[in-house]
């Protein structure tokens, strides 16, 4: 691909801290975040000519905080997968020379909620109607209701459930900023407390304040500039919707936004799962990574639970999968995506704190809202 | 304050049939004259075949236990449920629907997936809403 066409990563940074952080607002992680990340790409606001990030508090605040006369923006809002739709975004804007160089941010005050994004919906919207009366309180109770439905079918187990946590506690115990860093055994998480049957505390994500972004540009910008570390190529991408309930789902034992995603990501890249050598899925419960796992075609139907169980994600795995240590022990602000993304990064530039050897291709699967939307992206560490 | 109440739907035009079939007494859904597939939630064109002409049935009343959670949380309102089952029922006609069990324990021992159940309604705020309780439970 040439290098007008080939698009890169060249700035990724989170907020210097993560977990609880009062004295910051959304907004001000946000900024943090970016700030890191164009110093990690040698760059200033200057060098900015497109935004992309959700509400709250959205492109247009970012643009204005940060001085930058954007000439594109992208407000996409669709969950916690809503990053990598910008990348995804941001590639097909730069190669159409809308923008060059775009920035992708977020922040989110998920645990302090200091200015959080507005929460609940109107008694007249769909959700207020149709799940809101019944006593579900938050992706708890709700993203868990088709775990049940995906175990039956699939004969997935709760201890394979549980596997899922104890899997990534081994990435985490190596990362020195995840927030749970101590090995945890499947007796561990299934005594855990229970929130929401057949789910206990260590199978839900933590709720954090932290933030992070990315720059994205074209290879041929990031060599004029004489970019010193290693370029993270985006070699495909895909994105795909799903249900806005989660009660209706076509499949509650598959996810179309990690089905139909990975397939449009993985034919764009021109990869098999066996070019694969790190993995992100979106874990905002234990359960999301095996509907990841399968629906991406890593393993067949039914088998994603004794992979997991068997070690293949863990460390010396086959297929280190959520090496930070994920939303369940790395961080979790509420919209996890960016973080999937600079493990991913980090990963192939081979700077990542649980280092994964020979990571030449990365790939990142996000869930946004509860089975509502979902994307892929392949990452590589040479260009297509 | 006083505590919190259980949220309560508002209908908009498009759902405000199926609460008014909920309100006596009927599990009403939406059918594609034109496809013969059948529609919830409520909406203005079949999903599957883009028509405009859908009607409203009545549903039996059954359905089975596709899937569930017992929350331990409480939602607001819910303080005196818990630990209460939030569900997804699936109706004979194939679609499905967001409900909570009544009438049953909390217990996963007891609640098989594919467990028969029906409808019984409940009052809630201006409206009725459609749970279910085990088939074989008394009315």
């Amino acid at each position: 691909m040439s290098a007008k066409d080939d698009i890169v990563i060249i700035g990724a940074a989170e907020t210097d801290e993560l977990g609880k952080l009062p004295d910051m607002s959304t907004t001000a992680l946000h900024l943090q975040g970016a700030r890191n990340a164009l110093a990690d790409a040698g760059m200033t606001p200057a060098d900015i000519d497109g935004i992309a990030t959700v509400q709250t508090p959205g492109p247009v605040a970012i643009a204005h905080a940060m001085g930058i006369e954007a000439r594109w923006l992208d407000g996409t809002g669709v969950g916690g997968t809503s990053f990598l739709f910008h990348v995804r975004h941001a590639a097909g804007a730069i190669r159409a020379g809308l923008a060059e160089t775009v920035l992708i941010t977020h922040g989110e005050s998920g645990r302090s909620r200091v200015d959080p994004a507005a929460w609940g919906r109107s008694p007249q919207s769909l959700n207020g109607q149709f799940e809101a009366p019944y006593g579900v309180f938050g992706p708890p109770t709700a993203f868990t209701l088709t775990a049940l439905r995906f175990m039956h079918e699939t004969g997935t187990t709760l201890e394979q459930l549980a596997e899922v946590a104890v899997a990534q506690r081994r990435w985490s115990s190596r990362n020195p900023r995840a927030a749970m860093q101590d090995l945890a055994t499947v007796d561990d998480v299934l005594a855990s407390k229970m929130i929401a049957w057949p789910f206990t505390l260590l199978m839900c994500c933590l709720v954090t304040d932290g933030g992070g972004a990315l720059v994205v540009t074209t290879r041929e910008k990031a060599e004029a500039r004489g970019y010193d570390k290693p370029l993270v190529h985006l070699l495909g991408a895909g994105e795909a919707a799903d249900s806005p309930m989660v009660s209706q789902m076509p499949d509650m034992t598959s996810f179309g936004g990690f089905k139909r995603s990975s397939a449009a990501a993985f034919a764009e890249a021109g990869i098999t799962h066996a070019d694969v050598d790190h993995l992100m899925i979106y874990d905002a419960f234990a359960h999301v990574p095996l509907y990841g796992l399968e629906d991406a075609g890593f393993v067949g139907r039914g088998e994603a639970g004794a992979f997991v169980a068997e070690g293949n994600t863990s460390p010396g795995g086959r297929l280190p999968m959520n090496t930070n240590g994920g939303g369940m022990s790395y961080t979790h602000t509420g919209m996890y995506g960016m973080f999937a993304i600079q493990e991913a990064v980090r990963q192939v530039r081979g700077e990542a704190a649980a280092q994964v050897e020979g990571v030449e291709r990365s790939v990142v699967m996000g869930n946004g809202g509860m089975f509502m939307a979902g994307a892929t992206l392949v990452l590589g560490r040479s260009p297509r | 304050m006083p505590p919190p109440t259980k949220p309560a739907p508002v209908p908009t035009p498009e759902t405000l049939p199926f609460w008014e079939g909920c309100a006596a007494g009927e599990l009403r859904i939406q059918r594609c004259t034109s496809c013969g597939k059948h529609v919830f939630y409520p909406r203005p064109a079949c999903p599957f075949c883009y028509s405009t002409d859908l009607e409203w049935v009545v549903s039996d009343g059954t359905a089975t236990l596709h899937s569930y959670v017992i929350s331990h949380r409480a939602a607001p309102g819910f303080a005196e449920e818990v630990p209460y089952v939030i569900a997804i029922v699936e109706l004979p006609e194939g679609v499905r629907m967001m409900t909570n069990l009544v009438e049953v324990e909390a217990d996963p021992e007891k609640l098989p997936l594919d467990m028969a159940l029906r409808v019984v309604f409940e009052p809630r705020g201006d409206v009725h809403l459609p749970l279910f309780a085990p088939a074989g439970s008394a009315a």
